[in-house]
């Protein structure tokens, strides 16, 4: 039972600081897909974006404007790969390949120096103020970041639902012709919900580098920027339902650690592709050949 | 169509002027890259005629770089291809890294029960079992691209993740050898079942496979029917469909053949370069293979020439590193640029009106 307990609480300490990033860059997947295009670019943003904060907190002392130069380098490489996919013929599945490989160059490229100095880390919020267990104490130090995803989650669905601006990502990401005919510029639209999305990668890549793991080096991030389009395809295409992928994709990627805590190192990477394995059933379950996933933007390429 | 009703005189030149086309503009996006990547060499005080010399001399100057450089691009012409082969029909595969990595486990996995046969028998069981991992991991997100209407680029991303998982959960699992503490990895093939390399070279046979990949490949695609029946499915699925083409057969095959490619990649990787399976695999061939597959706009034998580039700025990233005084990531800079300024420029393709078919007059 305390075994049980302790795999538990480090579980959900665990969920709670891996899901973060996934969070951000799944949100911003989703409203670049609601928009009608891919960008496995955030992988590459990702990185740059925990350079860029790490590299900024370090300079200046201030974790903040850490997080905020992550956004805004997210912005540009997200507005580059935008502003390339707007072109006719471009294909976005390889310009965001092609993203990913020049984010992480540019971001290991002045990220060198970075490596050894140690820049002031996001603080955390300790929400176990109230228990004696220095576990529970630690695993329920949630980041202001996380909260800030959730913030971000619930009002992209408000977004999507409620307002004029979201009612038109959805036709341009639902039927060009339907936007084209209604007049409405279908090129700028997923120009900026592109580079907002990375911008929202970016944030991210920041956590990475100033929450968890708090380091910046070359390892740092293990494919979440690419996971993301899994994770929206669970989520489907669902802002909210981000936040419960990426809690799952999170606790998935924290029962190896957690377990071994308790010294169960079986398993590690098989629970850790758990979630891959639930994707891939779900889309077996509901698509059909000539009927795509529900929630799914109709002109998205990857739909086609 | 004239007004008359008679077929314009064909147009003679056309096929040349399209050849000329689609190798005119990667070389202009070349071009426009490099001056790209010459500005932020300015910027950062780097001389740039200094980087392309040094280039020139750590990619293809001596032989020794130029083996390098070809070493290189051996493991990039299988992975492109990948790509490559399915993208005749349309589909968009990007699952290479996964059957690299499972390719060369299963190769590594096969010796094992064998040890002590004779070695050429050895190399052949290596080189099966990886091109059949790689062609069942590709080809089962063929299969459920054709079967079950699945997407075949969130199924082979997500199949990728899985791939990976399973790939390390068995290195460092079962097939550990308990002796490699640092960096986990399976046991050994023996040194005598290591691919040799070509004769009167440092480079090892991967190259050859490649190159005759690519050409088997080429003609599979141009000059047979089979090939033929995959293009017509990719430039419109319905009309194959009516014109009764096994499509769901020929996306599954092209999968599988794309998949043994890479598969056969991870084997040589094992076979000639490391000895044993381990993280070394996954060192992102697969995603290099999916850029150089795009770039060569799906043409096995343009697929060369690009690897071979890449190929060099791999090979001279140590050479720059040492002599400039830059971190070993400028090559990647260098290659992102690249990337993206080709990718865009196929934009261009049937924009200017000169490469485009023309009648003559009548």
């Amino acid at each position: 039972m305390d075994a049980i307990g302790t795999v538990l609480v480090a579980m959900l300490g665990g969920a709670l600081r891996v899901s973060t990033p996934f969070l951000f860059v799944s949100l911003g997947e989703c409203l670049t897909e609601r928009a009608g295009r891919i960008n496995l670019g955030n992988e590459g943003v990702m990185v740059l974006g925990a350079m860029v904060a790490y590299a900024t907190s370090y300079e200046t002392g201030s974790p903040w404007l850490g997080v905020l130069a992550a956004a805004g380098a997210g912005l540009l490489l997200g507005g580059l790969h935008g502003a390339i996919c707007g072109l006719a013929k471009v294909n976005d599945v390889a310009m965001g390949i092609a993203i990913m490989l020049a984010g992480t160059g540019i971001a290991f490229f002045f990220g060198k120096p970075y490596v050894q100095p140690s820049a002031t880390l996001l603080p955390a919020i300790p929400f176990g103020f109230w228990s004696s267990s220095p576990q529970l104490k630690n695993a329920l130090a949630v980041s202001p970041l996380f909260l800030l995803g959730l913030a971000t989650a619930f009002a992209m669905a408000w977004m999507f639902r409620a307002t004029r601006l979201g009612l038109r990502v959805r036709i341009v990401g639902e039927s060009e012709d339907a936007a084209r005919a209604l007049g409405l510029p279908v090129n700028r639209t997923r120009f900026f919900a592109t580079a907002t999305g990375s911008a929202l990668a970016g944030i991210g890549g920041a956590f990475l580098s100033l929450v968890y793991p708090a380091s910046w080096n070359e390892g740092l991030s293990s494919g979440q920027g690419l996971m993301a389009v899994a994770l929206v395809v669970f989520a489907r295409w669902n802002p909210v339902h981000c936040i419960t992928a990426a809690l799952l994709f999170g606790a998935a990627g924290a029962l190896g650690p957690s377990l071994q805590t308790v010294g169960i190192t079986w398993g590690y990477y098989l629970f850790y592709a758990a979630p891959y394995v639930v994707t891939l059933a779900i889309l077996i379950a509901t698509v059909r050949p000539g009927r795509t996933l529900r929630g799914m933007p109709g002109e998205l390429s990857i739909g086609r | 169509m004239t007004t008359a009703g008679a077929q314009a005189p064909a147009d003679r030149w056309y096929p040349w002027r399209r050849a000329l086309e689609g190798a005119l503009a990667p070389m202009a996006a070349l071009v426009l890259a490099w001056l790209a990547f010459t500005l932020f060499l300015l910027l950062l005080g780097k001389s740039p005629a200094e980087f392309l010399d040094l280039f020139w001399r750590g990619a293809f100057g001596s032989w020794f770089s130029l083996q390098n450089t070809l070493q290189r691009a051996a493991p990039l012409l299988l992975t492109a291809l990948c790509v490559a082969i399915p993208a005749q029909l349309g589909l968009v595969v990007i699952g290479g890294e996964a059957a690299v990595a499972l390719g060369g486990l299963a190769a590594t996995a096969a010796v094992l029960p064998m040890l002590g046969a004779p070695s050429l028998l050895v190399q052949l069981v290596m080189a099966l079992a990886g091109m059949a991992a790689g062609a069942l991991w590709i080809g089962l997100t063929g299969w459920l691209r054709a079967k079950r209407g699945i997407n075949e680029t969130i199924a082979s991303l997500v199949l990728t993740y899985i791939g990976l998982a399973l790939f390390n959960h068995l290195v460092e699992g079962v097939l550990r050898d308990p002796a490699s503490l640092n960096k986990p990895s399976t046991w050994g093939i023996e040194d005598r079942n290591m691919l040799g390399p070509i004769p009167g070279t440092d480079v090892h046979p991967g190259l050859i496979l490649g190159v005759l990949a690519c050409v088997a490949a080429w003609v599979l695609i141009s000059r047979t029917s089979l090939g033929f029946a995959a293009r017509v499915t990719g430039g419109n699925i319905r009309a194959a469909q009516l014109q009764g083409l096994p499509v769901h057969r020929l996306m599954i095959g092209a999968c599988v053949l794309g998949g043994a490619c890479a598969g056969l990649a991870g084997m040589v990787e094992v076979a000639a370069v490391h000895g044993r399976a381990n993280a070394s695999l996954i060192a992102g061939y697969g995603w290099s293979g999916i850029l150089i597959a795009f770039l060569s706009r799906h043409n096995p034998l343009a697929i060369m020439p690009m690897a071979l580039l890449l190929g060099g700025l791999g090979a001279a990233g140590g050479l720059l590193q040492r002599r400039m005084g830059v971190p070993d990531a400028t090559v990647m800079v260098l290659q992102g640029f690249i990337f993206v300024a080709i990718l865009a420029s196929e934009t261009l393709a049937g924009r200017i009106a000169w490469f485009q078919p023309r009648r003559t007059e009548t």
